[in-house]
């Protein structure tokens, strides 16, 4: 469990209750459309990489970001799910577009 | 803005499930890739392909087969990195096809 490795600060632990940052930004990012503005909980920390979205650009892709396996349901993902209650999925996100889920406001949900 | 690349959900019909081989140009970008991201060269990331595949844009995304991306993406990843130029890509493209053209009258 790589957990704050070299110094890196790591904001989120296994069972944290996170929400996805509704954002747009127009180049190359890493958190698929449909998870955006959703909330999951921290499943496991994967450990930290170089940031995926600066070395899409040719730089280095310094400080490294922590990454989070994060859970969602699947009946929060998709509107009218058919399957169990039950299902969920997990997406790898990177730290910097998680917020916790407590301080955002109720309509996000 | 939902990107055009970026459709995890959306309706994509069934899944072709069976298995097929690659033409040779298609494992020959594959080596290609290899080649560039390797530890020893460097010469641009997987990330840098991914950025490019999505800058196609939405008609020549899902005109061109995965390899064919690929190739396009590496291609613009080296015109501005500086490894090609423009008119070096361009007469060299010209020249495959008629090679090609040539191969396929014979």
């Amino acid at each position: 469990m790589a957990d704050g490795e070299g110094g890196m600060s790591t904001r989120f632990r296994r069972g944290d209750r996170v929400c996805v940052r509704r954002a747009h930004p127009p180049g190359h990012v890493r958190t698929p459309f449909y998870i955006r503005g959703h909330r999951g909980v921290v499943d496991s920390v994967a450990g930290d990489f170089a940031d995926p979205e600066e070395l899409a650009y040719g730089r280095d892709g310094l400080p490294r970001k922590t990454l989070y396996r994060v859970r969602f349901r699947q009946n929060e993902l998709w509107p009218g799910y058919a399957g169990s209650a039950d299902d969920s999925l997990v997406v790898d996100v990177y730290e910097h577009w998680l917020d916790p889920a407590e301080q955002k406001t109720e309509e996000a949900s | 803005m939902q990107r055009h690349h970026d459709m995890g959900g959306l309706d994509a019909g069934p899944v072709e499930r069976t298995e097929h081989d690659y033409a040779p140009w298609e494992k020959r970008v594959d080596a290609i890739m290899r080649l560039l991201t390797d530890k020893k060269r460097r010469v641009m990331t997987v990330d840098e392909l991914r950025r490019n595949i999505e800058e196609l844009g939405p008609g020549a995304y899902d005109e061109m087969s995965y390899y064919q991306r690929w190739m396009a993406s590496i291609g613009n990843n080296l015109l501005e990195k500086g490894v090609i130029g423009v008119d070096e890509l361009g007469r060299k493209m010209a020249e495959v096809e008629a090679r090609w053209q040539t191969a396929r009258e014979a």
